[in-house]
């Protein structure tokens, strides 16, 4: 063998890897996720599965702050820089940039069957039939009580028809014999706020079908609760404490035993296991009632697939993996959350739950049942962060002391319509 | 052996010599070229084109942008789906029934940030400049530990805003160090980011702390330009401490101080990622900047209105870009 072979050899050699490297190659997808307890971590913990079927489709979750997803991610869609999959719950401004996976799917008659309401949340109109995502969950608002603090205090738990004005009487009982700061705390959200408005009779919507948000039931319950605030019965840093409409919840306040009676969601059942373990005896009680429902707010999060992606085939893949019965199964489990699938709804989940989880699990599902169909509809609205964003920063406004709550109903009425009229601006 | 690596040295210097000798020679040409085509004094301009080039695109072109955005409307982010409205925008953010009260005005949040932001400068400004001066006339005399101190006053600056803010809030918040310290040693404690005093107080005195050693440290230098024998003259002829503050320091340290206000004013003027942190602009809108009403409105809302953010920048910039004038000839002042 002369000298110049074994380099020439070598040199082949190096081509040919390079090549069928090239040729291995796995095709990336990128989920971009947050996580209200585990569902991003739960999610990487289902890909080795996925990818031990799809050799060929590396799927990197990256995990940012809600926040983060709410104010980065339409701009790089717009930029044409977004991921292929995001995690959300804001669907109406991106919803243009929304990939139909019906098309790609292996069995969208399945997804139909199974997925069927809350795909009606990603689209335009009745009349779109497409596929444009996989809810992660199905959440319902309702409070959190601190069931130590009521049995210290001795004093009796409302029932289940309680209105709002029943629950701040005893909690604030509770907080005065216990020596707790706080009675209530509820997140900084419009979403949060909108269940016992509507519990109130708010309406949200004109006849008409446009957004009418400022009524007499709505001011009615936004004065007791900026009302509350100004008593001392709510912590006024959760509202007040900080500007503009953005989102802060009162977890660690109330997981660290602050707060008698914490008003959030089924979402954070994870969260309470974990953070508050046996620290003392948490419960979910039923929505308290006003004088047209006891209703809370539907919601949730889900995963959509953007038509900018390169790879909406694997894309596709993915989300009929994650959509499929065990796995779903398998990730409801895990994240303690309660299932988007009609089949799984009717068979139950294996939740892996403490007693204290499980028992919260089943008031938050019969929570669903009990539902205002106003609640269903705002939750629907595509504009909805147009209606929510105002009434938090507005509402913030007024416990801070800085606008009166007239002014503040004022401010939401007219966010809202300026905000709508942007959009009809072609 | 010395000699073999001199040799060595001096041969590689020569071939050094050569290569840097034949790129002049390959740049000689065109060069040549540049100035029979351009003329010698046009000359400058084939140096300066590179500079301006990147200056243009990562300067120029945003504002030229940022002036496009401003007079269109609509939610769409690329500036061909934007209708054009004149100026509408402007004309909605000074849309006032009394320029004296936020409340009364169409964009009530641009004048609490106006407001707030104006408050802040002459607050964060004036206070910063005297702490200022004051800590340097210390650091400038022969103390124990002086250069510890001047490290300790410097090393805020090296941190970032938002560390700075996390510290300050972990300190302030309701049950933070501070209140923790005042109910230790007996005192009622104070929510001290939810009163709009106190946070807006906290605000200027946080953005003091993070920013002020680095306006100590070039008002130290100053001092310390300050020839010696001024201050031995004035002490031969008696003169008192104060007198020859107000005398000689003050006035040859004028030219420094100028530099400072103005860099303090600019600045305070952009303030925002330490307050966004610190308070996230509340309660309510009670540290709410103007920074940071651009950032909300274009980022914020689930419907962005781009446009009205961009006027609101390019007002904002109207007055850096006054106080920028300001820097120059003030720095100006100094050199002559």
């Amino acid at each position: 063998m002369k000298p110049g072979h074994g380099f020439r050899a070598l040199l082949a050699g190096m081509a040919l890897a390079t090549l069928s490297a090239g040729a291995n190659a796995a095709t990336e997808i990128r989920v971009a996720c947050y996580s209200d307890g585990n569902e991003c971590e739960a999610t990487q913990a289902l890909l080795p599965k996925f990818e031990k079927d799809h050799p060929d489709i590396k799927v990197v979750i990256d995990k940012q702050a809600y926040k983060a997803i709410l104010e980065s991610l339409p701009v790089q869609l717009a930029a044409g820089q977004g991921p292929d999959i995001a995690r959300t719950t804001d669907f109406g401004i991106i919803s243009q940039y929304f990939l139909d996976l019906r098309p790609l799917l292996k069995d969208a008659a399945y997804w139909d069957a199974n997925y069927g309401p809350t795909l009606d949340w990603l689209r335009a109109d009745p009349s779109d039939k497409g596929i444009y995502g996989l809810p992660t969950q199905i959440t319902v608002s309702a409070p959190f009580v601190n069931k130590t603090l009521f049995e210290q205090a001795k004093v009796e738990m409302p029932g289940p028809k309680a209105s709002w004005e029943d629950w701040a009487k005893a909690t604030r009982a509770v907080a005065k014999a216990t020596n707790v700061p706080f009675a209530m705390a509820w997140d900084r959200s419009g979403h949060r706020f909108s269940g016992p408005a509507i519990s109130a009779g708010a309406k949200y919507f004109a006849a008409d079908g446009t957004p009418a948000v400022v009524d007499d039931a709505f001011k009615a319950m936004a004065k007791s609760f900026v009302g509350w605030n100004q008593d001392g019965t709510m912590p006024k840093e959760v509202w007040g404490g900080q500007g503009g409409g953005g989102y802060r919840d009162a977890f660690e306040e109330f997981a660290n035993g602050q707060i008698v009676l914490y008003l959030s969601g089924s979402w954070n059942i994870a969260r309470m296991e974990k953070q508050i373990g046996t620290a003392f005896d948490w419960v979910a009680v039923p929505n308290p009632c006003g004088p047209a429902a006891c209703s809370g707010m539907p919601g949730g999060a889900e995963f959509v697939a953007f038509k900018t992606s390169k790879h909406p085939k694997e894309v596709a893949e993915f989300l009929d993996f994650m959509a499929s019965e065990p796995i779903y199964a398998e990730w409801m489990a895990t994240t303690s959350n309660i299932p988007a699938n009609a089949a799984l709804q009717k068979k139950g989940i294996q939740y892996k739950l403490s007693p204290a989880g499980t028992a919260a699990m089943n008031v938050f599902v019969q929570q669903g049942a009990l539902l205002s169909p106003v609640a269903y509809r705002l939750q629907g609205y595509r504009y909805k962060q147009v209606i929510f964003n105002p009434i938090a920063d507005r509402l913030g406004q007024a416990v801070a002391g800085q606008i009166t709550v007239d002014q503040a109903l004022d401010r939401i009425s007219a966010d809202v319509k300026d905000q709508l009229a942007t959009v009809a601006k072609k | 052996m010395s000699d073999a690596v001199a040799g060595r040295s001096g041969a590689l210097a020569r071939i050094g010599a050569s290569l840097i000798g034949l790129v002049f020679n390959l740049a000689e040409r065109p060069m040549a070229l540049a100035q029979r085509v351009l003329g010698a004094p046009r000359l400058p301009w084939v140096f300066l084109t590179p500079n301006l080039v990147v200056f243009g695109i990562f300067t120029f072109l945003p504002i030229a942008i940022d002036v496009y955005y401003s007079l269109t409307g609509g939610a769409q982010l690329l500036p061909a789906d934007r209708p054009f409205v004149g100026a509408q925008n402007f004309r909605e953010l000074f849309e006032c029934e009394s320029y004296l009260d936020p409340t009364s005005c169409k964009r009530d949040l641009f004048w609490f940030g106006i407001y707030n932001t104006a408050e802040f400068v002459v607050l964060q400004v004036g206070l910063m400049v005297v702490f200022s001066l004051i800590t340097a006339l210390v650091l400038n005399r022969k103390i124990i530990g002086r250069s510890f101190f001047r490290a300790v006053f410097f090393y805020p600056v090296l941190l970032s805003p938002v560390v700075v803010a996390l510290i300050w809030k972990w300190i302030l918040q309701r049950q933070g160090l501070l209140n923790a310290a005042l109910d230790g040693a007996g005192l009622s404690t104070v929510n001290w980011l939810l009163d709009a005093h106190w946070a807006f107080g906290w605000t200027v005195f946080v953005s003091i702390w993070a920013h002020m050693g680095f306006y100590t440290l070039i008002l130290l230098a100053g001092l310390q330009a300050i020839p010696r024998d001024v201050y031995e003259a004035a002490e031969m002829d008696s003169a008192s401490p104060w007198r020859v503050f107000r005398r000689i320091t003050l006035p040859l340290l004028a030219p420094n101080l100028a530099v400072v206000v103005v860099l303090a004013l600019i600045r305070a003027v952009q303030i925002f990622d330490e307050v966004y942190v610190l308070t996230g602009g509340g309660p309510g809108s009670a540290t709410t900047f103007m920074v940071q009403y651009v950032f909300q409105t274009a980022f914020s809302q689930q419907v962005r209105q781009y446009g009205l953010a961009a006027a609101a920048s390019l007002l904002l910039a109207s007055v850096l870009f006054g106080l920028t004038l300001l820097q120059l000839r003030s720095m100006r002042s100094k050199d002559r």
